[in-house]
């Protein structure tokens, strides 16, 4: 449903300028046209490494409550870009980033922003799953608990409520009281989601979340981002390109740390503007 | 393939796997001789370990036993004081009964060979038994008294009858009412209850070992209190919240240059610092502990920085990611998988603390004390000092109770390695 909704707004971007917004691009790149609303905005955004410029200057909107890949070869700047938006790069002491980056109108690099406030509105799930070695129930119910929830049937009900949108309950709801180590690959991943949800953000950042699962875990994975669709902004970065054009309404293109290319995704996959983007997206280089 | 083959160019190498099968056999022989090399060198270790080990519980199980003489003490009317039973003469009791086992005994010198075969104890061990319950006159008590710590030598054999009278301690003379006792029965070997119920004694048959495993304990936790808080907060700070910049860096350096230094270097900073300066009492737990905890420090900080290190990045991040902040990060995460890693350092900066007797030197814990330290602020000894003390005694008696008390200690340090690997087990998680 949402996809078409897509295609037709990227069959119409090109003709007219009826929609109310346009989104921020690299200069001398195309333009696309959406009814969406920015949710995350980067104005000039550069993110250091001491003197090497990983993400250099990039200029985009990222729209409430589509799915938006970021592709690229590796060490193109793409889950620095995303590490950046729940500001998980404060954990690297050399970083720091220059430009404006814009989340619901407050500025995440702002003097007074509160990371760890921003962190509860912008969930992320990492590459490797990694839950706590405590129970299913304490995973999920540890982000709640600390935002103050201490009643144990609200908390029961957070928990159900983030492992049903998971879809992980009805593995996991006799053992809840196991360690989450028990678990396989995929399900951890699942879990991770579902731990990230249970604080209700409003947007997920999935750093490669499937690259360290088989394909059957992968495809679950896959089915979740399409039930979450709609719900949530989310960000996925990826190293699959089949994954990118499978998922996403949008992708964003990084190339040696600048954006090369964003557009819906079925518009960058057949037909891109860039060479070097095509050059990719074809498996020239990877 | 083609390209090793390329590579080994003139020779007729040919394919891969012919110089791969070439090269094996001397690859399995290296490996073969590397094991070798690993298995001589436990060998030889193992082997010391077994020789020190034996060699000290062969010097030292004797002296879990100790020889008693059994005494008939004839209780007449007046020998004990009715209104101060405290103050009667219980030396003059004892000498009394003695003298009456042995009636052809008269002369002075003789008489005083005679007492000398008995403990000085043996009138602490009526009075005790007079005090617990009055006897009534007339009466005869049965006691086992110490014997003195030659006849205990002779006893147990570290002391030759056959030889010359001129080389043993104990005279013809002695060996004869000796033999009178052996006849009838009267002398034996028990368990030593003396030796893990008193404190240091300048006679080793009183001499115990508990005064200063009372006054190790009282030590260790006085460092035990201090070093881990202290410890685990300084390594918290310095890996997950200090500022990487200069002055952490200097910390660091000096952090590990301070678990290299002498520890006697800190028994002088604590003679210094806390005696001098600050005016604590001389030869106490508390001092000792201090000092210990300094030299514990390092240790332990090391230790808890590499546990601390040791935690995965990605369960902070996972903390992180759902809004904690870092201190609830580090509490709540990265502590408690750290702390089995923590606990081991503490129990093996404690270990080496409890054997340590230079620093205490200094901050005067080599004083003789009989007493039995009963707090933090008395005068005590520590067990590795107390072997220090016995292993410079002259007496012969005093070799074997050295042997013993290293025995004791040891058992304190295997039971506090085996603590550290009980804990690490215990709390030990995997990821």
């Amino acid at each position: 449903m949402q996809m078409t909704a897509v295609e037709k707004e990227a069959q119409t971007s090109a003709a007219a300028g009826s929609s109310n917004r346009e989104i921020f691009l690299p200069p001398e790149r195309q333009r696309i046209k959406d009814g969406g609303t920015p949710h995350v905005s980067a104005k000039n955004f550069s993110i250091f490494y001491g003197n090497f410029e990983a993400v250099k200057k990039v200029t985009a909107d990222i729209l409430s409550k589509y799915v938006t890949a970021i592709i690229g070869p590796s060490g193109c700047g793409k889950s620095t870009f995303l590490r950046a938006i729940n500001r998980m790069n404060d954990l690297i002491p050399s970083c720091y980033a220059t430009g404006t980056l814009m989340f619901d109108g407050e500025d995440i690099y702002g003097r007074y922003t509160d990371e760890v406030q921003l962190r509860k509105k912008i969930g992320m799930v990492f590459q490797k799953p990694n839950p706590f070695p405590k129970p299913i129930f304490d995973n999920i119910a540890y982000g709640p608990r600390l935002h103050g929830v201490k009643d144990k049937k609200t908390l029961e009900e957070i928990v159900e409520k983030s492992l049903r949108k998971a879809a992980l309950w009805d593995e996991v709801k006799d053992r809840l009281d196991r360690n989450a180590l028990g678990l396989s690959g995929g399900q951890q991943q699942r879990l991770c989601v579902a731990r990230t949800l249970a604080v209700e953000p409003d947007i997920l950042l999935l750093d490669e979340p499937t690259s360290a699962l088989d394909p059957k875990a992968t495809a679950k994975i896959e089915d979740l981002i399409e039930e979450l669709r709609g719900s949530y902004t989310i960000l996925i970065v990826t190293h699959n390109m089949q994954q990118a054009s499978r998922v996403s309404d949008y992708t964003m293109f990084y190339y040696e740390g600048d954006l090369i290319e964003y557009a819906p995704t079925k518009q960058l996959f057949t037909n891109p503007r860039d060479q070097v983007t095509e050059d990719y997206i074809t498996g020239r280089f990877s | 393939m083609n390209n090793s083959s390329t590579m080994n160019g003139s020779r007729k190498a040919g394919r891969t796997i012919d110089i791969v099968n070439r090269g094996l056999k001397s690859r399995y022989r290296k490996e073969k001789r590397f094991r070798l090399y690993g298995i001589l060198s436990i060998v030889a270790s193992a082997a010391f370990l077994a020789f020190l080990l034996t060699s000290i519980v062969m010097n030292g199980y004797s002296a879990f036993l100790q020889t008693y003489i059994k005494l008939d003490v004839p209780i007449e009317a007046g020998m004990i004081d009715e209104s101060n039973p405290k103050r009667s003469n219980f030396q003059g009791i004892i000498k009394s009964a003695i003298r009456e086992y042995y009636p052809d005994v008269t002369e002075r010198r003789e008489k005083r060979e005679l007492y000398s075969l008995f403990s000085s104890g043996a009138a602490y061990q009526l009075r005790n038994n007079v005090l617990d319950n009055p006897p009534e006159a007339g009466t005869t008590l049965s006691l086992w008294v110490l014997a003195d710590d030659d006849v205990d030598m002779l006893m147990k054999g570290h002391m030759k009858r056959d030889v010359p009278e001129s080389e043993r301690r104990l005279n013809d003379r002695q060996l004869r009412w000796i033999e009178k006792l052996e006849n009838d029965g009267r002398i034996e070997k028990r368990f030593n209850t003396t030796f893990f119920t008193s404190g240091d004694s300048r006679e080793p048959e009183l001499a115990g070992i508990w005064g200063a495993v009372r006054g190790s304990f009282y030590t260790m936790l006085v460092t035990l209190a201090l070093s881990f808080p202290i410890g685990i907060a300084a390594a918290v700070y310095l890996e997950e919240f200090a500022p990487k910049n200069l002055a952490t860096d200097f910390i660091e350096v000096n952090i590990n240059n301070l678990a290299a230094v002498p520890s006697i270097v800190f028994g002088l900073l604590g003679l210094a610092v806390f005696l001098n300066f600050f005016g604590m009492p001389r030869s106490t737990p508390l001092v000792g502990g201090i000092v210990l905890m300094l030299m514990t420090l390092p240790t332990i900080i090391i230790a808890s920085r590499a546990a601390l290190k040791a935690v995965p990045p990605s369960i902070r991040e996972a903390a992180l990611g759902v809004g904690s902040s870092k201190l609830q990060v580090v509490s709540s995460h990265v502590l408690p998988l750290a702390l089995p890693g923590m606990l081991t350092g503490t129990i093996i900066g404690m270990a080496q603390a409890l054997g340590e007797t230079a620093p205490l030197l200094m901050i005067g814990m080599v004083a003789f004390i009989v007493d039995v330290p009963g707090g933090f602020t008395d005068p005590a000894a520590v067990m590795p000092v107390q072997i220090y003390l016995w292993a410079d005694s002259p007496e012969r008696a005093f070799v074997e109770k050295t042997s013993a008390a290293i025995m004791v200690l040891l058992g304190f340090l295997i039971a506090m390695n085996a603590l550290a690997v009980v804990m690490r087990k215990k709390f030990e998680r995997r990821w």
